[in-house]
């Protein structure tokens, strides 16, 4: 009797283990298929932005011929960097996300800090407050900074273009929820040697914080970078355009010179790309973080 | 006594350099716009009082006797172009959650997977755009030519179509790449992490009891991941009203004939292009309450089809 049991416990494993087998197999194939339409596009990018300007439309044998070009030009990069002032684009969008991730980060923890560990009256009700601006549509809020902008003749300065990105109610809301979770002992324990709330902020909770702050600085970061309607609206002269809107006047400049087009756009990827990979757990992180329940 | 109050002050110091530029920022701007709605501005000169004029003119209709005319004709094909784009959205949170579900398999990998899938979410923006704009050119484009190729091996008269030029496929075109971008992105790192919040004790159970995969899914997995794929389906929904600005303004310029123009683009077009803040606030507010009621609604109502546990 004991060896039928064991018998059918073993049969029932090896079903189960061909099962999971299957599973993983139709995973495998699934990710792989829809990975190599994920990659597929940056591969034809980077192939395209290596052509000479003709080569762009022959179709030639061998097929592989069509992606890996017989005559690999990189002068399209030199054009490109020429064409329009993408020094200049680059400085101006690492100069504006730099200030803004700052920006973010310090006003954002101090806020965080007070809503998370400080007692005061109608702290629930500000805090309310700050979570449900994050419901209103952007474009409400959109129109009457550009008007501020406007009225205060902040037109084309680096301050229309960081100053109202710094204060967001997304950052605040992001590390409250982190704050949260970290235990108290710690605190108490500061207090007791005299620490105040300032030192407890700056000594216990940010080098505690670290994930959480990481990953609110990653987004920031490529999320200003990516930003595109706000410094469409309050920048006009070239000298002051970020990457994105540079890249948005430099394609409407070069409409048909394809290959020139595809060089410009993997020139203002390689950065995004760069930080992605080095940061990468913090999106996932950062993820996490949203949906922890207040 | 004294040391509470010796918090509350501390608390506002804390929050004042926030609190100033949310009000400032965030808060005041609600207000103004609010009041901006009433009025007819281009931010020049001085603003002109028009009551209710703005939303007259937006969603009133007016009766010529035989039918009755909308007194803005292109709000209401835009308010079609916005919801006809957010088809795709059951698509994209569906895709997800396959995504999602392959990942959870215990493959090995999974860090590359996610790093590639994760890829045009980190990138999205004007560089995807241009580069979808050559993938979708009908003389050279990779889509079409793959088609092209697809045909000859089934002996097929496949052929693209010319995306932007038509109205159907330059919006087929434009949900196509939303899907590309999102299906790896946000969502299916929160459908990872729910899917992997679900006790393996469940499964084994379900085993023993003899359930088969399918079962499993639609016994366990889907109830148990029901918080997730509600909040990411509200939050698609209202991510839906308000999107599709910059795709268009690349790949399109809202067209052709304003096809692929939606609610944001809109808003964008009155306040830049039109120089029509008070208008461009009306409809703001228009597409903030729609989102409002929407989410109201299927807070109240959608509420029973979550099971929380």
């Amino acid at each position: 009797m004991k060896k039928v049991i064991e018998l059918t416990a073993e049969k029932s494993k090896s079903i189960r283990k061909k099962k999971e087998f299957a599973g993983k197999s139709l995973a495998y194939i699934l990710l792989s298929l829809i990975g190599i339409s994920m990659i597929l596009p940056f591969l034809w990018m980077i192939s395209t932005s290596l052509k000479e300007a003709q080569a762009v439309f022959e179709q030639v044998k061998p097929w592989w011929r069509n992606w890996i070009p017989a005559k690999i030009v990189l002068s399209n990069y030199v054009r490109a960097w020429h064409a329009v002032p993408f020094g200049r684009f680059y400085l101006n969008s690492v100069i504006v996300g730099l200030c803004v991730t700052f920006g973010v980060v310090f006003t954002s923890s101090l806020a965080a800090y007070a809503f998370a560990r400080l007692n005061f009256p109608g702290r629930d009700k500000l805090f309310f407050a700050y979570i449900a601006t994050m419901m209103i549509p952007g474009s409400v809020v959109l129109i009457p900074q550009f008007a501020i902008i406007r009225i205060a003749g902040w037109v084309d300065t680096y301050r229309a273009l960081i100053v109202p990105a710094t204060f967001t109610a997304f950052g605040t809301f992001l590390l409250r929820q982190f704050f949260m979770t970290l235990p108290k002992d710690l605190e108490d324990a500061a207090k007791i040697d005299g620490c105040g709330f300032f030192g407890t902020y700056l000594k216990i909770i940010l080098p505690l914080s670290k994930p959480a702050l990481a990953t609110l600085t990653t987004f920031t970061f490529i999320g200003n970078w990516n930003s595109f309607m706000w410094p469409l609206l309050v920048t006009n002269r070239t000298e002051l355009r970020t990457l994105p809107i540079g890249l948005e006047y430099f394609q409407s400049q070069y409409t048909t010179d394809w290959s020139l087009l595809m060089a410009g756009s993997v020139m203002a990827l390689i950065p995004v790309i760069i930080v992605f990979i080095f940061n990468q757990r913090f999106f996932v992180e950062g993820v996490k973080l949203q949906g922890i329940k207040g | 006594m004294k040391a509470k109050r010796k918090e509350t002050i501390a608390a506002y110091l804390f929050l004042m350099p926030n609190l100033l530029g949310f009000m400032i920022f965030t808060s005041l701007p609600v207000v103004f716009s609010l009041v901006l709605s009433f009025f007819n501005w281009d931010i020049l000169s001085p603003p002109k009082f028009v009551g209710l004029g703005n939303f007259v003119r937006l969603l009133g209709f007016t009766f010529n006797g035989k039918n009755f005319i909308p007194n803005d004709p292109h709000f209401w094909y835009y308010a079609f172009n916005t919801v006809f784009l957010m088809l795709v959205i059951p698509l994209e949170v569906f895709g997800a959650l396959i995504v999602a579900t392959a990942m959870n398999q215990k493959i090995k990998g999974i860090t590359f997977y996610r790093t590639i899938f994760y890829l045009p979410t980190v990138c999205s923006g004007v560089a995807i755009a241009i580069m979808w704009k050559g993938l979708l050119n009908p003389d050279f484009g990779l889509l079409n030519g793959i088609l092209i190729k697809l045909g000859n091996l089934l002996h097929l008269d496949l052929h693209g179509p010319a995306w932007f030029t038509s109205p159907v496929w330059a919006r087929i075109a434009m949900m196509m790449i939303g899907l590309w971008l999102i299906i790896g992105g946000n969502n299916m790192l929160l459908f990872l992490a729910a899917l992997q919040g679900i006790p393996r004790d469940l499964y084994e159970a379900a085993e023993i009891d003899g359930a088969g995969g399918l079962q499993k899914f639609w016994k366990i997995t889907w109830p148990m991941i029901s918080p997730t794929t509600f909040f990411i389906a509200i939050m698609s929904i209202i991510g839906g009203f308000q999107g599709g600005f910059m795709l268009a303004y690349i790949l399109t310029g809202g067209g052709p004939g304003g096809a692929t123009t939606t609610f944001e683009y809109y808003i964008f077009n009155n306040l830049y292009t039109f120089q029509k803040a008070g208008y461009a606030a009306a409809i703001a507010w228009v597409l903030f309450l729609l989102i409002f009621i929407f989410t109201r609604f299927s807070w109240k109502h959608g509420g029973k089809l979550v099971q929380y546990h």
